[in-house]
């Protein structure tokens, strides 16, 4: 046992389960770009992943890829790219340095998540180092299996507390051969969220649909550009603005941004929030209160709240309460990541017991405010 | 048993004598899963009509360390909802209450009982759906989809049953109810709803499930392409894959079961062809018609002999029609047949169904071809003739190697069907006894006392007998149609 807080840097998967069969209060990091889940605490020991890295296996027929935990989503998307082949659950921080193992983990999708789907959509298997040091294989490599129980999908936001992930496959998509941005500013919040609530019950194929607050939306297409100027025209009809349209290098820049948060202040934090379109009015109101920064993504599935100082999270965590939502912190100073309302923690707690009894790994609570 | 008979009046204080069913008439319905004929007797069936009811039951269950399993339908394929013997089988169609639609988040929140289609009915009138299509939605439940995580012909897109839970509230094994995910499409913290689907009844019962529903699509076009040979269509799918466009549905269907489609509902399919591919865009309109250009232009590449393209509705159920009724046609052609579910990585389609050529030849059993092509996902009908002595051990041994082929192609044994008690056996070729030593961790933390459907999916334990033939009587009658 390390008394000290301690970073440990496997080289090989193998090494990496020694690690955890000989310590306890392990924190595993990949590209340290979400330092309220990967930072160590007090007694806490980082097991750093960013050697564990690699594609595995990419035949882009099949439109799948298994890569090592600690590969960079960068490196991925590169890989993918030359194949016109993309992560359509859009992986936020990859500029910043993300990698996959860290991505699953905290479970994050970024704007293009809005066409099909988030990241536990997405992973098809995984390979994770369970509490008792084994090297456990769930799901598979094919883009259909229904066989065994669905790790892969409880590894999506386990927050490197259930194992530690050495590896992952994931289904991809053709990436679109162009896309397009529509922006439109509403005037108010209420009619950007007359203009979401509009656009999702239409049978519309968007790649993304952005609201910052109080009424901007960025309407984003995708396809062959040639079926482009009737698809915006009608856009614009639907929404009865003409809204201006971001091109090429600026669109793509726009999108770049957004996905890694270039809004909010690396000093400060970030909370990703799981939302509702009937609660944004109300939870709105709240953080424009705060004076806090906010974006709301996919047709406002998703909410992320950016502000700078670490003290305003308690009083976001009574009020997701209030609504009954739930936050992760990515950034900022917190004991636990986990705000608001958690739910299941009862089924959780089960399947912690199973996995990792000896809490070789991080615990799971039931509030910010519980102590170890 | 004398024991158990006279435990099970003890259910008597949560349910009515009626709905208290423990003679053997009343019990002999419920003893497989009517298609694949594994069978087993349990000691009673409730039929529960809330789920205040069922959270009684399994804790009577716990109580009394008698096992149990949730039944929606029986439509299960692979004996999954064969009951445990002498065990409670909770019977859930009664349970069947929409709880709530909300038309602005897009969700319904349903009890386990409800149809699969039915959840379509009632989100039509705000111009809304449920993707997951399995062939048997006119009469299966949410509950056997979500511990199914149960497919259909849009997989390729739109994902499995797993993909559209967005929350569950279930009674875990040992009476405990659990509530997680919710209405939203994203969730913070482990997925545990998409751990809860597909757990093939083993994690107790869920009592309420909030879906997601989509727009309606709102334009298709859809093509049936016919090749001189199977490698022909199976090519046709990967360049089309690998061109950038993103067909709904990629099916493919091989000689016999054309031929027995045309013969059973006259689809309009080339019946000299060797292969027919049916490709389905949807979507908005303008975004269609674009990809569609592409598509004809690749189609035309591809060496197809006959091109159908479907006009109107009426045309696109048309093609639509032969592919839904093909296991009930082949259905005809052999009173008795296996059903596989194994994938294989999609670029070794044209290997693998050249192997299970081989394979069908060395038996000297026929089979016929069905299968979502996009998804490698193969549905090899193993034809025999049950009356022949050892026919069935012979198909039986064929469909083993068939799954040992998909295993070695890096692929799966099943895609959609589940486990079940069908091939747990195999599981073990798939996973090392490490992972399911796991699964068996997991599972015995939900469920201490190993009463949830216990024996199925994880290897072990006593096996009833297995007799597998013949089309589900309600395929039959027509009722109902496989893929
Ligand atoms: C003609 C035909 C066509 C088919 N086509 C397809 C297809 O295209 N795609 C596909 O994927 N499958 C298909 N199937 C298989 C089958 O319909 C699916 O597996 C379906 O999901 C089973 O639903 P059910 O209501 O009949 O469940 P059952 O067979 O009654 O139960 C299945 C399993 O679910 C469990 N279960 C049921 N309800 C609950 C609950 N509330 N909580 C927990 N566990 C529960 C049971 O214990 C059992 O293990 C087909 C079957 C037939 C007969």
């Amino acid at each position: 046992m390390v008394a000290e807080s301690t970073v440990f840097l496997p080289a090989e998967v193998d090494e990496a389960a020694r690690i955890v069969r000989e310590n306890r209060n392990l924190r595993p990091r990949g590209g340290g770009t979400k330092p309220a889940l990967s930072s160590p605490l007090a007694e806490e020991h980082v097991v750093d992943m960013s050697k564990i890295s690699g594609i595995l296996e990419y035949s882009p027929q099949e439109f799948t890829i298994s890569a090592l935990a600690g590969t960079t989503i960068r490196e991925i998307e590169d890989a993918l790219a030359e194949n016109g082949q993309y992560l359509p659950f859009d992986p936020p921080l990859a500029t910043a340095g993300a990698t996959l193992g860290g991505t699953l983990a905290a479970g994050l999708s970024g704007p293009g998540r809005r066409r099909f789907g988030g990241i536990r959509d997405f992973v098809l298997g995984v390979r994770f180092i369970d509490g008792w040091g084994n090297v456990v294989l769930g799901g598979g490599k094919v883009v259909k299996n229904a066989a065994g129980f669905d790790f892969p999908k409880l590894m999506a936001g386990s927050l490197g507390r259930l194992g530690l992930l050495t590896e992952a496959t994931f289904k991809v998509f053709p990436r679109p051969h162009s896309t397009i941005t529509l922006e439109v500013d509403c005037g108010s919040l209420a009619q950007a969220l007359t203009g979401i609530n509009y656009l999702n019950s239409l049978s519309i194929d968007l790649e993304a649909l952005d609201l910052i607050p109080p009424g901007r939306l960025y309407i984003r297409i995708g396809g062959f550009a040639d079926s482009f100027p009737k698809r915006i025209k009608r856009l614009q009809e639907l929404l009865e603005h003409e809204g201006r349209l971001l091109e090429n290098e600026v669109e793509s820049q726009f999108w770049e941004q957004t996905k890694e948060f270039s809004w909010s202040s690396p000093e400060g934090f970030l909370v990703k929030i799981p939302m509702t379109l009937a609660k944004v009015e109300k939870f709105d109101e709240a953080m424009e209160n705060y004076g806090l920064a906010r974006c709301y993504s996919s047709g406002a599935c998703l909410c992320w709240v950016a502000g700078k100082d670490s003290r305003h999270l308690p009083d976001i965590d009574s009020f997701l309460h209030s609504l009954d939502l739930t936050g992760l912190v990515l950034r900022g100073n917190v004991d636990y990541p986990i705000l608001g309302a958690q739910k299941g923690l009862g089924f959780l707690r089960r399947i912690k017991e199973a996995l990792d009894p000896e809490d070789r790994f991080l615990s799971f609570k039931e509030t910010i405010s519980e102590s170890s | 048993m004398k024991d158990r008979a006279a435990l099970i009046k003890d259910l008597g204080r949560i349910f009515p004598p009626d709905r208290l069913l423990d003679s053997s008439a009343q019990l002999a319905p419920y003893e497989s899963d009517g298609l694949t004929c594994f069978r087993s007797r349990p000691s009673a069936v409730v039929l529960a009509e809330t789920q205040e009811e069922v959270i009684q039951t399994v804790r009577w269950c716990y109580q009394h360390s008698v096992p149990f399993m949730a039944r929606g339908s029986g439509t299960s394929l692979s004996g999954g909802s064969v009951p445990v013997a002498d065990g409670v089988v909770i019977a859930l169609n009664r349970l069947s209450r929409i709880v709530q639609l909300d038309p602005v988040e897009r969700t319904v929140t349903v009890e386990p009982g409800v149809v699969n289609l039915k959840v379509s009915e009632v989100a039509a009138p705000y111009n809304l759906y449920y993707a997951p299509d399995p062939s048997s939605q006119q009469i299966c439940t949410i509950g056997g989809n979500l511990a199914f995580n149960s497919g259909g012909a849009h997989c390729l897109k739109y994902g499995m049953t797993s993909n559209h839970v967005l929350g569950i509230k279930a009674v875990l094994p040992d009476g405990e109810v659990v509530h997680f995910g919710g209405p939203s499409l994203e969730s913070a913290g482990p997925d545990l709803t998409g751990f809860y689907c597909g757990n093939e009844g083993l994690f107790g019962v869920a009592l309420e499930v909030v879906l997601r529903l989509l727009p309606k699509p709102e334009f298709f076009r859809t093509v049936m392409a016919a090749y001189d040979s199977m490698e022909a269509a199976g090519n046709a799918v990967t360049r089309i894959v690998s061109s950038g466009l993103l067909p709904g549905a990629l099916e493919i269907m091989d000689r016999l079961a054309i031929k027995a489609a045309e013969a059973a509902v006259q689809a309009g399919y080339p019946k000299d062809a060797a292969a027919i591919l049916i490709v389905e865009l949807d979507g908005e309109k303008d975004a269609v018609e674009s990809d569609y250009i592409r598509l004809s232009a690749l189609i035309n590449e591809t060496g197809a002999n006959t091109v159908i393209v479907a006009r109107d509705t009426v045309e696109r159920m048309k093609i639509w029609k032969g592919r839904k009724s093909a296991f009930s046609a082949v259905g005809r052609l052999s009173a008795d047949f296996i059903v596989q579910d194994g994938v294989v990585p999609r670029a070794r389609l044209g290997e693998a169904l050249a192997e299970i050529e081989r394979l069908s030849n060395i038996y000297n059993l026929r089979v016929a071809n069905v299968f979502h092509a996009g998804d490698g996902n193969l549905h090899p009908l193993i034809l025999y003739d049950g009356r022949e002595e050892g026919a069935l051990e012979r198909a039986e041994e064929l469909a083993g190697k068939i799954i040992k082929l998909c295993i070695s192609m890096g692929g799966s044994i099943t895609g959609e069907h589940g486990v079940g008690l069908e091939k747990k056996a195999y599981l073990p070729e798939m996973f090392s006894p490490v992972d399911i030593e796991t699964m068996e961790r997991v599972r015995a933390q939900i469920d201490p006392k190993f009463i949830s459907n216990t024996g199925k999916m994880l290897p072990g334990g006593e096996a009833p007998a297995l007799v597998i033939r013949g089309l589900h009587p309600l395929e039959k009658e027509g009722i109902l149609s496989r893929e």
